[in-house]
Parts: C-alpha cells; structure tokens; sequence
C-alpha cells in the first residue's frame, strides 16, 4: 500500500473512532502538543493511561466484594480513572465512569459489579483502537510519509 | 521580566497523566515547570515542609506560581491553597486549582481563600496560554 492510501485510510479510521464516540475533543488537544521536542507524546500519555487503568481496573476488581466493599474507597479509583480517560479524550470510559459514580453514591453493589464490567469493555475496546491507530502511523512513518493533521468538521 | 527568564511553574497532581499533561502545557507555554505528584511534596519544594522550618530561609528556588489539582488524597488543593497563603514566603505567589468537577461552593471557597483561578479539567492549551499570558503581565 502506497503512502497517500495509508494516510487516506488513518484520516478515515480516526474519524470514525470520533463518530463512535469513542474519542472527543481532547484527543485533538493531545495531537496538537506533539512535535519535534516531544515526537511521541500522545503515544507516551496513552500508554501512561494503559498502565495506569489496568492498575486501577484491578484495583476495582479486588475493591467490589459481594461479602463487604468499601465503597469510598471504590468511588476513589473510579474518579482517578474519570480523570484519566477525560484527560485522554477516552469519552466513552469517562462516560462509562460516571455512572459507576452515581451508583457508588447509592451504595448499589449490584449496579457497582455491572459497571465495572462496562468501564472494562470500554477501556478494552478504545485500548484495541488506540493500538490499532497507532500501528497505522508507525506503517506511514516507516514508508517515509507524515501523519495528517486531523480537524474535527462536526 | 528580563529576556530568557521564563516563569517557574509548580504543577501539583496525584494523578500521573494530568501531571504529564500540564507539564506539557506549560512548557509549550514558556514556562519552567516542576511537577509534586501530593501536597506535602509540593510544600517541601516551596520549603513549607514540616521538617524545613529555618532551613531554606533565603535559598528556596523561587517560583512564579502554582497550578494545583483540587481532589487529591490526603491534602487537597484547597488544603495546599492555605498554606501556602498562610505563610509569608509565598503569599504572593498565585495559585491556580483546577478541578473535574465544577462546583460552585468549592470555586467559590478557593477563590476567597486567595486562589488567583479556577480551571475546569481537562486542560487545554487555550487555559494555559491565558494563565501564563496573565502572570507575564503581572510580572513585567
């Protein structure tokens, strides 16, 4: 695949994981703070988020016990990884976030285990298209060619 | 403000992606910045910490402001916020909290304890860019 085709298909696949709703605006700000100083940074902050969620995401699971759980405790990690995934233009987890929130502030243990299971996939499903978007650039920068300078038309 | 001399920012966040964020933010905004992952870190490089009292009398390293997280475990920002104001080395120096949430008791209780600003999160570089643009005018 020539270089123009690889960067038609990254432009499309971004644009729908912005449709999706998998990602807002604040992924562009991140792209935006990438350049010559600091070539990597939005993979560097994405992989801090990975690393960071997955300890959280464990944290979660250890956290929600049928037999006692300690919900502050619970709503703590839960508002670390809202903040995280705003910061990251992760909407989908930060949404998923949210309303594990409000159920923590009911105490609802049920929802609570239902919830974790959703901010999970979520965080699944943007880390696989993430990952998938970021090998797309590593094929355009390793056939000489530049990523796109992406503009949100909507 | 002579030439070459960038205003120093103390970034105060538990939260590692954030830190990483303003830290980026401010840089591209001209700034020197020095990140405290907590509260008590942030003091002690301000030379408030428990342990300082006399110490850095004269010596501590001289920042322009500092840009702190409201929610953080065990001294929030609002804690750190006092203190900072409470002592007579750094009263002068402006803080800014910011904060996911956008709560009015709690903007308005920072902004009366003297916080210069209330940023929502996330960041962006508009947030910064106005922020230092005021501090370099308060400064030249």
């Amino acid at each position: 695949m020539e270089v123009g085709q690889m960067q038609r298909q990254w432009v499309e696949y971004i644009r729908s994981l912005f449709m999706e709703g998998f990602l807002d605006g604040q992924f562009l700000q991140l792209q935006q703070l990438q350049d010559e100083n600091n070539p990597d940074f939005v993979v560097e902050v994405v992989s801090l988020f990975f690393d960071d969620s997955e300890k959280l995401l464990n944290d979660l699971t250890k956290a929600i016990d049928l037999k006692g759980t300690d919900f502050k405790r619970v709503d703590a990690h839960v508002h670390q990884l809202k903040g995280s995934s705003s910061s990251i233009g992760a909407q989908r987890v930060k949404n998923a976030c949210i309303a594990f929130r409000n159920y923590c502030e009911e105490q609802n243990i049920e929802a609570c285990f239902r919830c974790l299971q959703q901010v999970k996939q979520e965080y699944c499903l943007v880390k696989n298209k993430l990952e998938t978007l970021f090998r797309l650039e590593q094929q355009i920068m390793a056939a000489g060619g530049s990523i796109p300078t992406m503009e949100l038309s909507f | 403000m002579e030439n070459g001399d960038e205003p120093h920012v103390l970034a105060v966040d538990d939260n590692v992606i954030d830190r990483k964020l303003v830290e980026k933010l401010l840089k591209n905004s001209s700034c020197r910045v020095t990140t405290a992952e907590n509260g008590p870190r942030a003091l002690e490089f301000l030379g408030l910490g428990n342990d300082q009292q006399n110490i850095l009398k004269g010596n501590e390293p001289k920042v322009n402001m500092v840009i702190t997280d409201y929610c953080m475990p065990g001294m929030t920002g609002y804690d750190l916020l006092k203190k900072i104001k409470e002592s007579s080395t750094t009263k002068e120096v402006p803080v800014v909290i910011m904060s996911s949430e956008n709560i009015p008791t709690r903007i308005n209780k920072c902004l009366e304890e003297g916080a210069q600003m209330f940023i929502q999160k996330p960041l962006k570089q508009s947030d910064v860019k106005k922020l230092t643009c005021q501090l370099m005018n308060c400064k030249g």
